[in-house]
């Protein structure tokens, strides 16, 4: 309950701020016109076709990103060959800021949506990479030599032992990797878009529309949260032993 | 099943872990191993389970294990290594899954043991919810499920508190008088052996040799009964003269880094 209310108290201090004229509006709209901007822009449909071309964009990146970086973090979890070959590699590639490569990859791929969709499933990838394997290790060695003193063969110890072992792991790993989508989903669209909320929300400050401005940003947030509450029910359902 | 050590010595690279371990476990025999810390009483039961090959020596055992044993070595873990995402059930359940069994007959097999340890009304529930003495109960329940010929307990006890440990004891106890394995027992707790072990094999320091066979000549069925008071006590202050001096050179000893 309390952070609801320093919430709303916050909120209501900025408004009074706003309207006293502490804060010109220019610099800092007032929290109900940021509401009126958001109205605004679902009246007209604007919202939705911003939403959804961001969306068009994060759920494909995450999808493949996640894709590919659990088939390579867990082959690295499961064979020590895979680990040995993958480890230098993941890590000496993870801390590239994945944004920089856009221009490479908007040469490979174009200006249009692959490039923007590739930036984003190459940010999921290394995090998701490393979190599923480090998952794997995290498995107490203890419950794979108890299996193997049951005689349950490797490819049961993997089903059986190791998978689901991890699977805390993987899932911490997923609320990472969305956030790594939502930033660079915003920060291509920034770079080369005419539509998705990070395009709106630039366009927005050349305009000096702080209102709109705002109001993208407040939509950001809100993708955030849903997100986060999704993957928070599907870690719930899936991990109910916990 | 008879099991034969012969002159087993066991190394780690360069650590000598255990040295020339001659011993003779008969068929149905409960054998305790005790030794400071350190002295390899792990490794030998690693060796007896065939998890470890030993670097000098062979165990053998005399005739086949019996049809019905589908895991003829099976552990029982001093962290009961539980699988937390898995009901009690399913974890018993874990030691068939992969053997060539009829689904009724797995099912069986899991409610019986089930109720030989006392879970049956606990099935559903996940490991967290039990405390470590019903915990422990399912690791007995998954390696009875499998009739193990040579069941190899790595001190099962020592998690639990000084209670619990009694109410195991007895269970274990209960439990044995019904089922025919051959049983070797590590523990640390004097009190374990001379309760459950119809002879306890005393190690010494690194690398472990056998310093002495003690047989202790009362059925465990009857040395809760007080005329056995006096040679239990006598067994057990035998027992500590013996590890006495090694326990205290282990307890002063510095680990190299
Ligand atoms: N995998 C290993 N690699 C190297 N050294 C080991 C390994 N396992 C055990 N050792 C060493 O071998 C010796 C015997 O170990 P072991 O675990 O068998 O002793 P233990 O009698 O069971 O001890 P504790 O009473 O502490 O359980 C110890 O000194 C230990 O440090
Ligand atoms: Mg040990």
């Amino acid at each position: 309950m309390l952070p609801w209310i320093v919430f709303a108290v916050l909120i209501a201090l900025w408004q009074v701020a706003s309207n006293t004229g502490l804060l010109p509006p220019l610099f800092m709209p007032s929290p109900l016109s940021v509401v009126r901007a958001l109205q605004a822009l679902w009246l007209d449909g604007s919202l939705v076709e911003h939403v959804t071309a961001s969306l068009k964009r994060i759920v494909p990146g995450w999808l493949i990103g996640t894709a590919a970086g659990l088939a390579v973090g867990l082959a690295m979890g499961i064979f020590s060959a895979a680990r040995a070959a993958g480890v230098p590699i993941v890590s000496a590639l993870f801390p590239i800021p994945k944004i920089a490569l856009l221009p490479l990859l908007i040469l490979w791929f174009g200006i249009g949506e692959p490039s923007k969709i590739a930036t984003i499933a190459l940010g999921v990838f290394f995090p998701t990479t490393i979190s599923a394997y480090t998952a794997c290790d995290s498995v107490p060695r203890n419950l794979i030599r108890m299996a193997q003193s049951f005689g349950l063969p490797a490819r049961d110890i993997v089903a059986k032992i190791l998978l689901p072992g991890a699977m805390p792991g993987i899932f911490a790993g997923f609320r990472i990797s969305a956030s790594v989508a939502l930033l660079l989903v915003v920060a291509a669209e920034m770079i080369g878009a005419q539509q998705g909320i990070g395009a709106f929300v630039l366009t927005a400050g050349s305009l000096m529309q702080t209102d709109q401005l705002l109001a993208g940003v407040v939509m950001l947030s809100i993708l955030g949260l849903l997100v986060a509450w999704g993957l928070g029910m599907l870690e719930r359902a899936v991990l109910k032993w916990r | 099943m008879p099991l034969h050590v012969e002159r087993v010595s066991h190394s780690y690279g360069p650590v000598a872990a255990l040295d020339a371990i001659d011993l003779d476990i008969a068929d149905g025999e409960t054998v305790a191993l005790i030794g400071p810390s350190g002295c390899g009483k792990s490794t030998l039961l690693g060796i007896l389970g065939g998890l470890l090959q030993p670097s000098v020596g062979r165990v053998t055992l005399s005739g086949q294990p019996p049809a019905d044993s589908l895991n003829p070595f099976t552990y029982i873990f001093q962290d009961f290594a539980l699988l937390p995402w898995r009901t009690v059930e399913a974890n018993v359940a874990l030691a068939l899954e992969h053997r060539p069994l009829g689904a009724a007959e797995r099912r069986e097999r899991v409610a019986a043991a089930l109720a030989l340890t006392g879970l049956s009304e606990f099935a559903a529930a996940y490991p967290k919810q039990l405390s470590g003495g019903m915990r422990q109960r399912v690791g007995i329940a998954r390696a009875l499920v499998v009739r193990p010929a040579v069941l190899l307990l790595d001190e099962p006890l020592s998690a639990l508190d000084a209670q619990t440990r009694e109410l195991l004891m007895e269970d274990l106890l209960r439990i044995w008088a019904r089922e025919r394995s051959t049983r070797v027992y590590v523990t640390h707790n004097l009190e374990e052996a001379a309760r459950l072990a119809d002879r306890v094999v005393v190690l010494s320091r690194r690398p472990g040799r056998i310093r002495e066979v003690v047989r202790i000549d009362v059925p465990v069925g009857d040395r809760g009964r007080p005329e056995h008071a006096a040679l239990l006590f006598e067994m057990h202050r035998r027992l500590w003269s013996l590890i006495r001096d090694e326990a205290a050179t282990a307890d002063r000893e510095v680990q190299p880094v």
